[in-house]
Formats: structure tokens, sequence, C-alpha cells
């Protein structure tokens, strides 16, 4: 007769059960693809900001318009006093410019597009008064492969879903398991636990190289997307990525009763790292005070290396500290997770 | 390994207490319980919701820890070597719900995985007449289907023991007697059964012994012959009065041959234990006291009557109404 083996038959289950099962590889494979594609696509070629200049009226209003229409980035129009404070309470200007001695601009100061509006017309003003500059100056755009928005935003994208898979692929199966009295039967197997856990994580980590292929497959060929690191060194940072976040997966499913608990703690766990590991934009924009926790964070580092060894080809000894890190989350995840587990 | 001395009971357990502690105080769900079932028998454990039933199997199992008492399976105790006991007992929980996107041969093989031995899935299948459903997803199969699925888990790993926690609530009369005939070859095969149920056609058909349990207690234990001749009659004479009811017990309990009066909004009932006797005597009483008779059935005696006569309540709260 033949022999099964608990831990492949677990396994093979897992496999099964996650691909025949549409909403989930949905989810998994084209979610972030499509999110990719939206936001490469919103932020590329983006023409250059026009800016919406308003001159309050003025004897030498239609004068003042007349030289700043000359530069094709203004939008320039001609209001009386109240409609140019209105038009700019209302951000349909950035910035209101009041001729006479000395010529006065309106803005607040806090919005950054009226403060390049006032840096850019004061230019367009001095110039067309006769100002000469004494340093000729030139621009030079870049745009190339591996400093656009979508380059950075690929990786960030890769380690959101590592994140997202892990918790859902993992805790929430588990505690739908737990729901369904599953588990409890399990339990009342000889079923090894070790068995049960070890096959939740083996099916993350099939599951999890895929999403790599995809979502880098789809940042090489719709974007250009660089790869310069080694393709193994990727690999291995996205296993231990997917192994230490399933970590987590595991010990919020340690005792949830209900799929509305895990589901809200894995948000908890989630919408931080989302926000603040730099996924979309560089933690370095939030403020001092937020750093030290941003610092302890596991995304945060697994995006920092996984960029580094991604864009600028960077070894992973050289990401040890990082790498170490998210090590040790995944492993006091799993340290909890066996003491806390609860079958029933 | 076992002795195969056909005396030394398949599981025992004395003073059994389980006590539950929630926000609303605490539940003796089980309160003081004293079982011993016999190798080879099919055992029920027959009582009314929240009897304790499925907390008392539940313990036998070692998937609960009593409060206290003493409990024996196979002669091992949970805790010394619960892998070894895991392999010979099977189980189907009260509830559960199977992965719906595996397919029934897939869910048996899984199953099977986990036993040292075990019978083949394909044979169990045959076994539960799953067998043209191999490849069908559980979540394609019907409520009866997937309890014989519940069934066949339980199965698959050749037990010596096998614990059925209401295998056919909710099924109907077709799939339930299918199941009683799997139940029933399984005994023959030497298998001892555990069952818990609220149904007494079925405690009655199926079970060689069986306990009746009320809040945690047993009330009453035998075979179901034994217990129903416990009531001292084994007919039941029902019958209800055109203008209703009154205190009129006491009315019939003196009739020859009556054993026991009990009334309730459905109409009176006297257990006897000679029909063709108290019949007579009861129409003869009715005319004398000129009370006009609405309706008048005789039965024979069930353990719902046992039950009914230990408590006073009906086994289901169903019951009442659907005796009419
Ligand atoms: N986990 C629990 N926490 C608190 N009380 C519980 C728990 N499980 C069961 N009980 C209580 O213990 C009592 C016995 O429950 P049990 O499930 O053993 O009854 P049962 O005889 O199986 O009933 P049923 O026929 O409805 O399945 C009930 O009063 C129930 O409310
Ligand atoms: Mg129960």
């Amino acid at each position: 007769m033949t022999k099964y083996h608990p831990l492949s038959e677990l396994f093979k289950a897992r496999l099964r059960e996650f691909v025949r099962e549409p909403e989930t590889i949905f989810w998994v494979y084209a979610f972030p693809v499509l999110l990719a594609i939206g936001l490469g696509i919103a932020f590329r070629n983006r023409p250059a900001e026009r800016v919406f200049v308003d001159v309050q009226q003025h004897v030498s209003a239609e004068e003042v318009a007349k030289s700043l229409r000359s530069k094709p980035d203004f939008v320039v129009a001609i209001h009386s006093k109240p409609e140019c404070l209105d038009r700019l309470r209302l951000g349909k200007s950035a910035l209101v410019v009041i001729p006479g001695d000395p010529y006065t601009f309106l803005f607040d100061p806090t919005r950054p597009e009226s403060v390049l509006a006032r840096q850019q017309v004061d230019d367009a003003l001095q110039r067309a008064a006769g100002r000469k500059d004494p340093l000729p100056t030139a621009d030079r755009h870049i745009t190339e492969p591996g400093t656009r928005y979508i380059d950075f935003l690929i990786p960030g994208l890769l380690g959101m879903n590592l994140l997202a898979g892990s918790m859902w692929g993992v805790g929430y199966v588990i505690v739908d398991m737990r729901v369904r009295k599953l588990l409890k039967r399990f339990a009342a197997t000889p079923m090894k636990r070790s068995h049960f856990l070890w096959s939740a994580l083996g099916g993350r980590m099939a599951f999890m190289i895929p999403e790599v292929v995809v979502i880098l497959g789809t940042g090489v060929l719709l974007f250009g997307f660089p790869i310069r690191g080694n393709i193994f060194a990727i690999l291995f940072l996205s296993l231990l990525g997917a192994a230490s976040f399933a970590g987590l997966g595991l010990l919020v499913a340690c005792r949830a009763q209900k799929v509305e608990t895990v589901s809200g703690l894995m948000n908890l766990i989630m919408m931080p790292m989302w926000l603040l590991s730099g996924v979309f934009f560089s933690p370095e924009r939030f403020p001092d005070i937020l750093q030290p926790f941003i610092k302890i964070l596991p995304l945060t580092h697994f995006n920092y290396a996984l960029r580094a060894v991604i864009l600028e080809g960077a070894s992973l000894s050289s990401q040890f500290w990082r790498l170490a890190l998210i090590a040790a989350w995944g492993g006091i995840s799993y340290f909890f997770t066996l003491r806390w587990f609860r079958w029933n | 390994m076992k002795s195969s001395s056909p005396a030394e009971p398949v599981i025992s357990c004395r003073g059994l207490h389980k006590q539950y502690t929630g926000r609303g105080g605490s539940v003796n769900a089980v309160n003081g319980l004293d079982l011993e079932i016999r190798r080879g028998e099919c055992f029920g454990l027959l009582g009314p919701n929240g009897a304790g039933k499925t907390t008392t199997i539940e313990i036998f199992e070692g998937l609960l820890r009593p409060t206290s008492g003493d409990v024996e399976v196979l002669g091992m105790r949970w805790g010394d070597n619960d892998n070894e006991l895991r392999q010979r007992i099977g189980i189907s929980l009260q509830e559960t719900r199977f992965t719906e996107r595996l397919t029934v041969i897939e869910t048996l093989v899984l199953f099977r995985s986990f036993y040292r031995n075990g019978k083949n899935p394909a044979d169990v299948m045959d076994a539960v007449g799953l067998r043209e459903k191999a490849k069908s997803w559980i979540g394609k199969l019907s409520g009866g289907q997937r309890q014989r699925l519940a069934v066949a888990c339980a199965l698959v790993g050749d037990p010596s023991l096998l614990f059925l926690d209401e295998p056919t609530t909710g099924l109907d009369p077709q799939s339930r007697r299918q199941l009683w005939d799997v139940i029933r070859r399984l005994q023959q095969e030497g298998c001892t059964v555990l069952l818990t149920t609220h149904y007494m056609d079925e405690a009655e058909r199926l079970c060689n012994r069986l306990a009746v349990i009320d809040h945690g207690k047993v009330i009453a234990m035998g075979s179901p012959g034994e217990l129903i001749s416990g009531l001292g009659g084994e007919h039941m004479i029902e019958f209800a009065l055109a203008n209703g009811t009154g205190a009129l017990d006491d009315l019939f309990a003196g009739l020859p041959s009556v054993k026991e009066v009990r009334s309730d909004v459905n109409g009176i009932a006297l257990t006897v234990s000679e029909p063709h006797i108290a019949i007579p005597a009861l129409l003869g009483r009715l005319q004398s006291q000129k009370l006009e008779l609405a309706r008048l059935s005789t039965r024979q005696a069930s353990l719902e009557d046992v039950f009914v006569g230990l408590t006073g309540r009906h086994l289901r709260d169903d019951e009442i109404s659907s005796t009419e």
C-alpha cells in the first residue's frame, strides 16, 4: 500500500487550496501588478507642472501679465482684488502679484507650489526688468532607469506584498481553520504539531517565488526596471522576509477565535508598516520623533535592503544588520507562537 | 499493548467534573459522572441540549481536561502517551467544516497520512458510500455526505475505539439510516463505538447500552430494553378531553395497571403494563365522571418516555408539538 507522508500531504493540501481559490490568486499576484502599472503610469513622464498666477488689477497689470506669459509654464489671469483673494484661498491660483512699488507677492508660505511660483515669478519679472545673471546655468533632467519613482516603487511593492501575503496566507488561513474546528480535528489525530506549522510556512514559501517573479517581471518588462543585483541574493532576501513575516502571521493567529479578530490584528500590524516603512515614499520624510519607531519595523529594513541589492547591486553581507533584524523579528515570533498557540 | 480481556473496560471514568468559568458565572457542564464502556459495544450518551454530552466525549478524546475526576481510555491515561492513544482512536466532532476546495479522496488521504497504520482511503469511501463523490470538492457535498465524510475521516486510521458526536443530527431519515448501517458494520468488525445523540430512536436501534444524561449527571443507564421496562409498563395511553384538561391526574392514578400519570398541554399520558385492562377501566372512569373524550391512542413506550419520566421534560424542545 502507498505510504503517505504527513508533511507532504499537508503541504499538498495547502497548495491545492491556494490554487483553487481565484480570489486569493488575484490579491496575491494580480493586485500588486495592477498597482505597479497604475502608479507607474501616474508618475511617468509627468508634464511640467503648470503654475497658476493671478495679477491684481492695476494700470500696469496687462504689461506684467504679458511678460509672465512669455514663459510657457505660467497660466496668468488678471482679476480684481477680492477675486484674487478668493481664488488664492480656494487654491485656484498659487500666487497673486500686486503691481506697484514694491511689487508684492501674496501667497501662503506653507503651500509648496506657491513658494515655487513666487521664486519663478520673481525671476521672470527681474529678467524682464533687465536683470543679467552673473553665473550662466543650465538644467539637465534625469529620467534614466534606476532613478525614477517607479524604480523606487517596485521594491516597495514587493515588500508590501510579501508582508500582506505572509499575514493573510498564514495568519488568516490558520484562524479560519480554527473557526471551522478543523484545527481541533487535526489535534485529535496523531498528526505532529510541527508538521502542521512547517506546512503552513512551506506553502507560504512556495507562493512567494511567483510573487517575486511577477512583480519584478512587470517592472522589467513594462518600465525597464533595472535589476543590478544578484538574482539569488534577491531571492534569499525575499525568502528571509517572507519567512519572518510569516512568523508575524503565526503570532497573530495564536489565540484569535474569530476571523474578525485576526483581520483587525493584521491590519494593526500591516498599516503602520505600509505607511512608514518606505513602500510608497522614503521613511526619512517622517518627523524625527517617529524615526526610532520606523527603525525597528522589519519592513523598513527589508525595503532598504531590497532596494540596495536590486538597484545598487549591493552584496548581502553589506546588509548584514538589516538581515539580522528581520531574522530576529521572525525568531521572536516563532518562539512566542510555539508557547501560545491554541488548537481549539 | 492492550490486554484482550473482554471484561476490561475500554473507557472508564469516575467522579468526572468539568466546570467552565465565564463572565456569567460558572457552569458545571459535567457534574460527577461515572461510566464504564465495554469492549465491542456501541454505547450511547443520550441527553437534551446542554446536558454535557460533548464535554464528556471531548474529555474522553483528550481534547478537554477535566476539572477533576479520573479517566482511563484503552487502559491508558491522557498525558502519558497521547500519540499512542491517538493512533488508536477515531473521532468525529460535533461540528467540523473540512476545507471546501479539497476533494473527498484528498481529505481522506490527508487524514490517513497522520496514522502509522490505517485503512485504504478508497475502502473507507466505499464503506460510507462516498465512492462516486471521490473527486468532488467538499464544498459541493450535501449535509449528509459531509457527515459521512466526517465519519470516514474517523475511520481511516483503523481505530479500535470510535467517538461520534451527534453523527446524524440534521440528516434526513434516509441518510440517518445509511449512517446507522455504517456504524453497525463497524461494530461487527469489533470496533467499540461511543456516540452521542438526542434522537431516542437512534439510541434505541443502535446502542447496546446507553446512559441518559441531564445537567452533567447520569440519570439512568442500561440497555434500551432495560430502561424502558424500568418504567413499570411498556405501553403508553395518550388521550385528550373535549373540554380541556384540569388537574385530573389523581382521577386516573388509581386505575388498574396504570403505573404513572402525566399531563401536559397536549393531554394526558398513562404508563401502563397491560393496555387491555387499563383501557376499559379508563373509559368507565370517564363515563362515570361525564367527561367526553376528544382523542385516544396507544403506543409502545420509548426512551423519550424514560427521559420525561425521569426529568419531567422532553429531550428536544420540538418534541411536544411533534407528538400531535
Ligand atoms: N467553552 C465553553 N465555555 C463555557 N461553557 C461551555 C463551553 N462549552 C460548553 N459549555 C456549557 O456546558 C454545558 C454543556 O455543554 P455541552 O456542549 O457538553 O452539551 P451537549 O450535551 O453536547 O449539548 P448539545 O446537544 O447541544 O450538543 C452547556 O451548558 C454549555 O453552555
Ligand atoms: Mg454536543
